[in-house]
């Protein structure tokens, strides 16, 4: 074997040392990255010796921001943390002021709260599995699953006012309560929905070439998963059946019956099968939501006007799209907190991309790094 | 298709091929007590989670993170989150370490003060890789040095920053 022949085999992937190695900057702006993600690549021929992933380039400090407003100022800022699961967001704020400020939330609210939450869960699923697969090289599935997401936006916007960065949850409640046509509107989306996730199946999860881009690519242990914090369908992807939905419920979620999709397999098939089926499982907690969405009024008698959290911490955990979204509060008994942290998911979902993608082929790690579907302002924030 | 492939288990639409078993091995949503963790020799406190959010928490010294996250860690709980709070007025930055466990409801939140004059505390990065942003980020953030990180260049803030914004006397 002459030299060049051999040095392209690549040495990490024989466990050898590298010999020659070049840095290859993927990002800030590389279609490839969704958003400015920089990932310093040190690489031997196409082979990866250390992905290095450079965050920060859209940092906003979200945190401090919470620290120079009122919550009721703080809490649409919630929402353009992961833009795409805005909902879950608010929802993990809202919760942590609820719960600290012991404002008992109406039923109803709480269903109409699980119905938007997992409406958005399917959209921002959608989403990732149409850039996914665009990643991938497949163009078309990206219009079908905008197609979609059309229809959950369309139904959100004519009750929440918005399309993306939704603020309808309020401490105590909901801004307003929904009408019959979306009631009637997401029964009709459910009935769609079923049959396309078929198509889809047929369309592109049996497609043997796409299946042969993911199948054993980007293995990641369920150790692994622990050891940096990784949640939502990534830990699920490897057979871990984690789900803060059920092992920390919140909200009206333990009055429905639904499965945590989970696979053993670890790699990035597993995810993507995990999330959708996850899309099944959602629109059967709409149905079962709508079925039994009780009468009576969507907000909180007598909630303060002015908000002072008695003193001292309190958080708030939601399954968000990503995974594990998590809010903490300190209070000193002031209208402003002293202190908000935002722990996201996409943030620890990323944090393992460098141990996970040693040694893989460049266009292997982008199929990986597909998998962990990233909101690059979800890391930033 | 290919016979060479095997087929996607389980039934149309995408039916999970999943043991069972692993479906009942979570605990349904009760508190976890008897404390889980009462065999660890750390004084654990219980915190009401309808209130707080979480179900043990504890103070220790600030030469004790690395020990109790070691033990955490054999307990199988996952590092969720690592943050610090500047207490200006007492002169002290607190830092707190969030876990959780994977099947089980149980949080564990482990807090530790140090000066705020010479914020430094050892790093867990040793024990759980997660920490490294986590610790960067809070570096960042706060100024504390964790004592043998790897690299403690910033991590969300521009790579030029000499500033902490979340310290209480940080002025824009």
């Amino acid at each position: 074997m002459t030299e060049k022949a051999d040095f392209l085999t690549g040495d990490v992937a024989a466990g050898q040392p590298p010999r020659e190695t070049f840095v290859l900057n993927l990002g800030p702006q590389h279609p490839a990255t969704h958003g400015v993600l920089r990932v310093k690549m040190t690489m031997d021929g196409e082979y990866i010796v250390r992905a290095e992933p450079v965050c920060g380039y859209i940092h906003r400090m979200q945190e401090k921001m919470g620290e120079n407003r009122t919550y009721a100022q703080f809490l649409p800022n919630t929402s353009r943390i992961d833009y795409l699961s805005a909902m879950t967001y608010t929802h993990a704020f809202v919760g942590a002021v609820e719960r600290a400020a012991k404002i008992p939330v109406p039923p109803r609210a709480e269903y109409i709260r699980v119905i938007t939450s997992e409406l958005n869960r399917i959209s921002s699923h959608l989403v990732w599995w149409g850039a996914f697969l665009l990643d991938l090289g497949g163009f078309t599935p990206l219009l079908y699953a905008f197609d979609d997401r059309e229809k959950i936006l369309d139904l959100l916007e004519a009750i929440t006012g918005a399309r993306l960065t939704y603020c309808y949850y309020r401490f105590g409640g909901l801004c307003n309560d929904v009408d019959d046509s979306f009631i009637k509107g997401t029964r009709e989306f459910v009935a769609h929905m079923r049959p396309r996730l078929k198509m889809y199946r047929g369309l592109v999860t049996e497609n043997i070439i796409f299946r042969k881009r993911l199948e054993g690519i980007g293995p990641i242990s369920q150790e692994m998963c622990r050891k940096y914090g990784a949640t939502g369908p990534v830990i699920r992807g490897s057979g871990v059946s984690y789900d803060v939905r059920r092992v920390e419920p919140y909200s009206a979620y333990p009055e429905f019956d639904f499965e945590i999709p989970t696979f053993p397999g670890g790699d990035s098939m597993a995810r993507y099968l995990v999330r959708m089926e996850e899309m099944v499982q959602s629109l059967r907690i709409i149905e079962q939501a709508l079925d039994k969405l009780p009468a009576g009024p969507v907000m909180a008698d007598k909630v303060p006007r002015v908000l002072k959290l008695p003193a001292g911490d309190y958080c708030y955990a939601v399954e968000a799209a990503r995974g594990r979204f998590a809010v903490r509060i300190v209070s000193d008994n002031k209208e402003i907190p002293y202190r908000v942290k935002l722990r996201t998911p996409s943030l620890s979902n990323l944090s393992l991309f460098e141990e996970a993608s040693k040694g893989m082929l460049l266009p292997d790690a982008l199929a990986l790094m597909g998998s962990l579907d990233l909101v690059i302002p979800d890391i930033d924030r | 298709m290919n016979p060479a492939v095997p087929e996607i288990p389980g039934d149309s639409p995408l039916k999970a091929a999943q043991a069972p078993a692993e479906q009942a091995a979570v605990t349904p949503a009760v508190a976890p007590w008897p404390n889980p963790l009462a065999h660890l020799q750390i004084p654990f406190r219980a915190v009401d989670y309808e209130v707080k959010g979480y179900h043990l928490e504890v103070t220790v010294a600030p030469g004790e993170v690395v020990a109790v996250a070691t033990q955490l860690d054999k307990e199988g709980l996952a590092l969720d989150t690592i943050t610090g709070v500047d207490w200006m007025a007492e002169g002290q930055m607190e830092v707190v370490y969030d876990y959780f466990h994977l099947a089980k409801p149980l949080r564990v939140v482990v807090r530790t003060r140090i000066p705020r004059d010479k914020p430094e505390i050892d790093t867990i990065s040793g024990v759980f890789p997660g920490a490294n942003w986590h610790e960067r980020e809070t570096h960042d953030f706060f100024g504390i040095k964790f004592l043998g990180h790897p690299d403690l260049t910033p991590f969300l803030l521009p790579e030029d920053a000499t500033y902490h914004p979340l310290r209480k006397d940080f002025v824009a």
